[in-house]
């Protein structure tokens, strides 16, 4: 360190005083700047891959507990059939998680949980999904309606406009699993509570059907609209017979 | 500020790599822990809904 001697070193140590202003003022913008870089790169990637990694543990945590309640379980004296599947228990309290999401088309990892509620800070921005109160329940005729964060927050339904006609969605319940097949999307202004409707945007029709209605933020990064995802119960499976072949790489029960 | 900090510290250049791998490291955690969420909160829409 030969420049900290004698006078040399000392015009350089006050040229530098000189010039700290600039200089500080410099390095608060490039620490800024970097900052905010990292807030984009946890914003964007990290968390969701985190959060997204934390609903899939929850949702496994979840199944194998069904599964479990369902091995000691007795005999259904009156099995339920796919014409008939039967209607998800309602659930206790606002929060609590009764279902759960496997969507194929969303990627083998997507295994969230579905949550009683559609309160952000309770619920969606937890990472999970949540049910709308006054809608109907998996396997009951009529709505059962959900709603989820599209980017940010886990973005459980950051795929849901690349959903195609007929791609399956399955809901997990304590007794098994509900198959419904994707039918349409839909836009609306975030006032848009028809789509919520027993038959969806017809009020005061008579259900006949069991639909599944899936809302989020449109278009991405925005809440100026919402992107609703329709699809029409299928099939169920009990969990007796276990999942159906489709899902068995998401879903990991029996081993 | 930056300078000025290297300076302030003690020991040996590895001695103020490692004093500063450890503060960042903290700063890092606090951000992501805190920070982040709270500013994605402010940020993000977080209006997934609809309601009337």
């Amino acid at each position: 360190m030969g420049e900290r001697r004698g006078g040399a070193g000392t015009a350089r140590r006050s040229r530098r005083r000189r010039l700290s202003v600039v200089g500080v003022l410099g390095e608060i913008f490039i620490t800024a700047g970097v900052f905010t870089l990292l807030f984009l790169g946890w914003q964007l990637w990290l968390n969701d891959i985190i959060v997204g990694n934390e609903m899939r543990d929850q949702s496994e945590h979840q199944s194998a507990l069904w599964q479990g309640n369902a091995s000691t379980a007795e005999e259904d004296p009156s099995p339920p059939t796919p014409d008939e599947p039967p209607v998800a228990d309602k659930p206790g309290s606002s929060g609590e998680v009764f279902a759960l999401m496997i969507v194929p088309r969303f990627g083998k990892n997507f295994y969230t949980p579905i949550a009683e509620g559609v309160g952000t800070t309770q619920v969606l921005n937890r990472g999970e999904i949540g049910h709308y109160p006054t809608s109907s329940l998996p396997g009951e005729v009529g709505n059962f309606a959900v709603a989820a964060h599209r980017t940010s927050f886990g973005k459980p339904f950051n795929n849901i406009a690349n959903l195609r006609v007929g791609d399956h969605i399955y809901i997990e319940t304590a007794d098994g699993w509900y198959q419904y097949g994707f039918r349409n999307l839909e836009y609306v202004r975030p006032t848009g509570v028809g789509v919520l409707l027993p038959v969806p945007q017809n009020d005061g029709a008579t259900p006949g059907d069991r639909i599944l209605t899936m809302t989020s933020c449109n278009p991405l990064f925005s809440a100026a609209e919402r992107i609703i995802a329709y699809s029409v119960y299928e099939t169920f499976y009990p969990r007796t017979e276990g999942p159906p072949a489709e899902i068995a790489g998401t879903v990991l029960v029996g081993d | 500020m930056y300078g000025a900090l290297w300076r302030i510290l003690p020991g040996p250049w590895w001695v103020r790599v490692l004093i500063l791998a450890v503060v960042v490291a903290a700063l890092l955690f606090v951000c992501v822990q805190w920070v982040f969420p709270a500013l994605d909160l402010m940020i993000a829409p977080t209006d997934s809904t609809v309601e009337s």
